[in-house]
């Protein structure tokens, strides 16, 4: 386990009495795109969101189990979970950007974190940023414009500069191209590429073209199991389990 | 005589139906053919007919009956030369001794002869009214058999004049905000015929008594509505210094902290608190928190009288906490869940997604709900009636006496005094100004609470 930043270990979740996900295990390296693929309710998006925490927010939902991100467990009451979401950044199904200006969405994360002493770094941090995410030289003229007077894609893109903003190691994201047109999906799958560079990204995505696409590992659920994992290519052109061999094929799902 | 033609129009009613519905089976019997409605639908149409025009007679009826009657007795009256009659007076006269006789005694002949002419144009009168109510649904039913084909689309009918009756529902609303407007404003320009319109609206003087008699010695009373503006002013400032940070602390702990449980538990107790009466909200004001105000202000060596400003804010602002937090809550539930997702996901903790992220956000909707609460502030009466006093003090200390807009009108029309001097007339003129303020408030909170929805939906 030399290099695995997330280690999950039996990680089981409820909703009320209904169980979602049962003795999830993964082991997630460290500057790899990992794909979280599988059918519509499959537990893939609420995998994800125990890695930030944030099933906290669902009062009925109940997480057992063990995550280790750098080696630390998360799943437990003595969690910083705000230092644990400033170093895990989340991108969303649906562009969420504040209702604030496109220079405003990018610099809450910093200011709110402290990470900066002086107006010209945080306009630093910002304009980084917002090139990290391809979006600078589209918006660099009208950073006091709303954000959500953007098109689809670039709120899409400006959320990915706000969650870089915070500079943190591990980028979590939930379909984040299913309300785009192909055209926007294209460049974020581009942006994702680059990002590998940097950060450990999981992308849980229904494209399976995506999946093969962006990442090198891809993780199989069905019914709140977890399938199968492995390398990217071996998933979509060699699976293991028929299962796996049956959804990428089309035969369900 | 009306409970009667009640009786006459239901019987009109069940038997219009009944005709309807079996004369239209015997019609498409006799043809060979299937009506084009259900039958009940054509019972309906006969039952319009007969019904509607009947009801349009009886209340005409009821309202110009009584009118048009005295016109006639007054326009006969045999007024001898010389003498001075008032006319509300002398009908009250014929009436009294129209309905019972044994007052008859000691009055003079032309009274007596009039009130027998009255009894019998009401009897007149009251034949006809039956007479021709008779006669109206008569007419209608028959006018509405002859339509009573198989091939008449009687549904189609049906539902066009039930259209027009829904109008004619919702303009109902509609013409009583118009006419009351109206009176309001013809009422105020009596008014300031007599007062003019630059002391009502800028002198500081409010002492509405005028000499009722000749001879009295009364001041020349003096109509300045700024005191009164004032005091309403105050106690409304005061009532929002109560209400809006504890009905918008309420909202947020009821929206962002509480459980589903909790929530579904308090909003609808907040909620009683704008279902007590507000006169109870009154002599609890009185009651319980003017002596304590009095007490507070005196350890602190202020001389407070014993109803204040602060006593009735205090009081109101606690009626008027749950439409804010109410619609508060409303509103900051209505901020999508991604933005709060979104904040904490970058690391932001509760307080900080609430401060720079929910509010800003929720910030037009929340000012709406303020605005509407500050319209029911100065439109409440009782509370401020009971425990404001009703001095006209141009003050802004909050423990004095003073007096606002709804309360001067109160004062100015209890007392069996005419509509014709400016001291009763100042109620419409306060009432206008009032009217126009809350109406104001109102526009402008439903235009910020409308532009705020078109955004997230």
């Amino acid at each position: 386990m030399s290099n695995s930043k997330i280690l999950a270990n039996g990680v089981d979740v409820y909703y009320g009495s209904k169980q979602a996900l049962f003795g999830i295990s993964m082991d997630i390296k460290e500057k790899e795109v990992t794909a979280l693929i599988g059918p519509s309710g499959c537990g893939k998006s609420t995998f994800l969101r125990c890695i930030n925490r944030m099933n906290d927010l669902i009062e009925i939902c109940k997480v057992s189990g063990s995550i280790k991100v750098d080696n630390e467990e998360i799943i437990s009451e003595k969690t910083d979970v705000v230092s644990l979401r400033s170093k895990i950044g989340m991108v969303f199904q649906k562009p969420n950007p504040f209702p604030k200006s496109i220079f405003d969405n990018v610099a809450y994360g910093p200011t709110i974190h402290g990470l900066v002493d002086s107006k010209n770094e945080l306009e630093e941090i910002v304009h980084s940023s917002l090139k990290k995410a391809g979006l600078f030289d589209e918006v660099k003229d009208r950073l006091n414009e709303p954000g959500t007077s953007l098109s689809g894609g670039q709120q899409q893109r400006l959320c990915i500069a706000r969650a870089i903003a915070v500079n943190p190691e591990i980028i979590l994201m939930d379909e984040p191209c299913s309300a785009l047109d192909p055209i926007a999906t294209a460049i974020i799958e581009e942006l994702i590429d680059e990002l590998r560079l940097n950060y450990t990204i999981i992308i849980v995505t229904h494209s399976m073209q995506q999946a093969a696409r962006v990442s090198q590992k891809t993780c199989f659920f069905h019914l709140g199991e977890l399938i199968e994992t492995g390398e990217t290519n071996k998933i979509f052109t060699n699976p293991d389990n028929t299962k796996t061999q049956d959804y990428i094929t089309g035969r369900f799902g | 005589m009306f409970f009667w033609s009640l009786v006459l129009i239901a019987v009109g009613i069940f038997s219009s139906f009944i005709y309807g519905r079996s004369r239209i089976k015997l019609n498409s019997k006799k043809q060979g053919t299937k009506s084009k409605s259900l039958p009940t639908y054509y019972a309906q149409y006969v039952l319009m007919w007969c019904l509607f025009p009947a009801l349009i007679v009886y209340f005409s009826w009821a309202i110009f009956q009584e009118q048009i009657i005295q016109n006639i007795v007054i326009s006969n009256f045999e007024f001898i030369e010389g003498a001075v009659y008032n006319e509300g007076l002398l009908l009250a006269e014929i009436r009294n001794v129209a309905n019972n006789p044994s007052f008859a005694d000691g009055k003079s002949i032309e009274i007596i002869n009039a009130a027998s002419h009255y009894s019998s144009l009401r009897q007149i009168s009251q034949i006809s009214f039956y007479t021709s109510i008779i006669i109206i649904m008569l007419l209608g039913a028959l006018y509405a058999s002859q339509k009573l084909k198989p091939e008449f689309h009687a549904q189609h009918t049906i539902e066009r004049y039930i259209q027009y009756i829904l109008i004619f529902c919702s303009s109902v609303a509609i013409f009583t905000t118009i006419g009351i407007v109206f009176s309001l404003i013809f009422e105020s320009l009596r008014f300031f015929a007599e007062v003019s319109i630059f002391e009502f609206l800028f002198s500081t003087e409010w002492y509405p008594f005028i000499p009722i008699r000749e001879g009295q010695t009364a001041a020349e009373g003096s109509f300045g509505a700024v005191p009164i503006f004032a005091g309403t002013f105050l106690v409304m400032v005061v009532a929002m210094c109560v209400a809006v940070p504890l009905g918008l602390l309420t909202a947020i702990y009821l929206a962002e902290y509480a459980s589903q449980r909790v929530r579904k538990t308090v909003k609808p107790l907040l909620e009683i608190l704008a279902g007590i009466p507000t006169i109870v909200y009154g002599f609890f004001a009185f009651v319980s928190v003017a002596p304590f105000v009095k007490a507070f202000g005196q350890s602190i060596g202020i001389d407070a009288s014993p109803t204040s400003a602060l006593a009735a804010g205090m009081v109101m602002g606690v009626m008027i906490i749950p439409f804010i937090s109410s619609l508060s809550d409303d509103v900051i539930n209505s901020v999508p869940q991604s933005l709060r997702e979104a904040s904490l996901g970058i690391g932001a903790n509760k307080a900080e997604t609430i401060k720079k992220v929910i509010l800003p956000a929720a910030l037009p909707g929340i000012v709406g709900a303020f605005l509407l609460a500050i319209s029911r502030a100065i439109g409440e009466t009782m509370i401020v009636v009971v425990a404001a006093g009703t001095a006209p003090n141009l003050t802004g200390n909050p423990f004095e006496n003073v007096t606002t807009v709804t309360v001067q009108i109160v004062v100015a029309l209890i007392g069996d005094q005419e509509f014709d001097n400016p001291r009763t007339l100042s109620a419409f003129a306060l009432g206008l100004v009032l009217f126009v303020i809350t109406l104001f408030l109102n526009i402008i909170a439903l235009q910020i609470v409308k532009r705020y929805r078109e955004r997230y939906e």
